[in-house]
């Protein structure tokens, strides 16, 4: 367990000192979120209630989708690079390279949250900071998923890398649109709205908005808390087994 | 140091079974510098990563550095260094932080691996490249670089895939002074693949050549080359009918006015084939002999060029 801890530590802090010596980069990952955040954000003004408070947690699960997802491209490079096999080659526990490298990815994230939070609230933004601090963990969880899901996609594509390519875009912007990020599935058809319950990432935005909104005793926090678990279970246990299997 | 038996290692290809490497039997004693030969596709990569613990075997077995590929793979990871075809520091990180978490990798407290990484930057001419990318390196800096990695936790044998390809001549011969100096200080075991022909000659004192998944042949060059391709004179005549019977009385190939034969020792077989020509009225232009190279020994063996870069299926 020690070594596991201690590796987990350096892979950690191998990924997280990129970020720590070029913090700006953090924010130009932002900016489609942001982009996202303040042309809809105006455009929906009044039509959905106040706007910033549907769409703020809206936009921090789109973060937990397209960050993580980005995790895996930088992986990708690593494996098609030499770098990976490098560490590959090295004691380092396998595990600890799937779980320091979505540490840091987590990190990153509430960073980012933290600083749209901040942005929205002179909007006109809402703040429960106990739903909001849940909502943060539920995020965690979810990214957890998420990460590793798509580090599992980055290894199955190396060393060519297209599959990770055409996965990750075909499967990117159906998840947010059927998940009601971006506009409220209320209004769809029946059919839309049956592939919204179908997508894991509808009870998370769900579950994020009754959270933002400081609603902790709502279901839908519930079945959030659910998705995000099951996901990052399933996230973990095929990435460590990818992971272990070699890569 | 390696002792390898019956190592096989099959991929699945669309359904059908691809055997890369067929039973290989290897033993490298401690503080050997064996090159490992052979052309693309021939398996050789295949086995590095195997010895490595990169690669589960198909069947067979190889214990590495006194362990067991399969089934201690920790233990073996311990004691190897791998430096692998590609570049092994990542594009997004600092020279010397990529050093200091390697050395993290094989368990260093962060200040003993802060020494150590200095320490390597001092031994590979990497100081002033310290707080650089690698994708700001040149070729023979980042080859000095991956080497670096390789040693951080002072391996007893260290593996090199391809060490010296695609650099200009000058890094080439850089990196090999870096390669061989490690084997006199440290006495390092040195298992590395290559496909220049002259390094493998010049350099190792034990070739093993490799094709199409079995070891073919296993020696020093010298043995190897007197073994398996002897010397070589060439005649050039003046007409191609004085070839032909040139090459009838040597016992060798004329092609158009050019003769060539394969003796053990040219330089003293030269004269006399000469004289005996010119008693058969022939008249030789030209005559030259040469030392055979592993070329000529590979030739020898499978009736192809190691140059050829297309290997028949």
């Amino acid at each position: 367990m020690t070594t596991f801890l201690r590796d987990t530590t350096t892979v950690f802090s191998r990924e997280v000192k990129p970020s720590l010596r070029e913090p700006v980069g953090l924010l130009f990952e932002m900016g489609q979120p942001l982009l996202f955040l303040f042309l809809f954000g105006s455009l929906l003004d009044g039509t959905v209630g106040s706007s910033w408070q549907w769409f703020v947690p809206g936009i921090l699960v789109m973060m937990c989708l397209t960050g993580p997802l980005a995790a895996g491209y930088t992986l990708l490079v690593e494996l098609i690079g030499g770098s990976m096999e490098r560490m590959m080659v090295t004691p380092l526990n396998r595990t600890a390279m799937l779980v320091g490298r979505t540490m840091k990815e987590m990190i990153v994230l509430l960073v980012q949250a933290v600083l749209i939070i901040l942005l929205a609230l002179p909007l006109g933004f809402e703040l429960h900071p106990v739903g909001v601090l849940t909502g943060l963990v539920q995020l965690v969880i979810f990214g957890v998923g998420l990460g590793s899901l798509s580090f599992v996609l980055a290894i199955k594509s190396a060393p060519g890398g297209t599959l990770f390519y055409i996965v990750s875009q075909s499967i990117m912007f159906p998840l947010l649109l059927c998940s009601g990020v971006l506009l409220p599935l209320d209004a769809a058809p029946a059919w839309l709205q049956t592939i919204g319950y179908a997508n894991p990432v509808t009870y998370v935005v769900d579950a994020q908005r009754a959270l933002f909104a400081g609603d902790l005793a709502n279901l839908s926090v519930l079945y959030g808390t659910a998705a995000a678990c099951a996901v990052a279970a399933v996230g973990l246990y095929l990435g460590n087994r990818a992971m272990r299997r070699g890569v | 140091m390696i002792h390898a038996r019956g190592l096989t290692r099959e991929f699945k290809v669309k359904k059908e079974t691809v055997t890369a490497v067929a039973g290989i039997d290897l033993d490298v004693e401690a503080g050997q510098l064996v090159a490992f030969l052979g052309p693309n596709g021939a398996g050789k990569s295949t086995t590095l990563r195997m010895l490595t613990t990169l690669l589960p075997p198909t069947s067979g077995t190889a214990t590495v550095a006194g362990h067991d590929v399969a089934s201690h793979p920790a233990a073996v990871r311990l004691r190897i260094g791998y430096v692998g075809q590609k570049n092994s520091a990542g594009e997004n990180f600092l020279v010397r932080d990529e050093l200091v978490t390697q050395g993290r990798c094989y368990g260093l407290s962060i200040r003993d691996a802060a020494a150590r990484a200095d320490e390597l930057l001092d031994l590979l001419d990497l100081r002033p490249l310290a707080r650089r990318k690698p994708g700001t390196l040149s070729g023979g800096q980042r080859r000095r670089l991956d080497i670096a990695l390789g040693l951080i936790h002072r391996p007893g044998l260290l593996f090199l895939d391809e060490p010296s390809t695609g650099l200009d001549p000058k890094s080439r011969a850089d990196i090999w002074q870096h390669i061989l100096r490690l084997r006199e200080t440290f006495g390092t075991t040195l298992f590395l693949t290559t496909h220049y022909l002259e390094e493998a000659d010049n350099m190792a004192e034990r070739v093993v050549i490799i094709d199409g998944g079995r070891i073919i042949a296993d020696g020093t060059a010298e043995r190897l080359k007197n073994d398996l391709a002897g010397d070589h004179i060439t005649i050039t005549t003046s007409t191609e009918r004085e070839a032909r019977t040139a090459a009838r009385i040597g016992d060798g190939t004329a092609t158009g006015t050019t003769v060539r034969l394969q003796v053990p020792n040219a330089a003293a077989a030269l004269p006399d084939y000469l004289r005996t020509l010119d008693g058969a009225g022939i008249k030789v232009t030209t005559a030259e002999t040469a030392r055979p190279t592993l070329d000529d020994v590979f030739l020898a063996l499978t009736g192809r060029s190691l140059t050829d870069d297309d290997i028949p299926a």
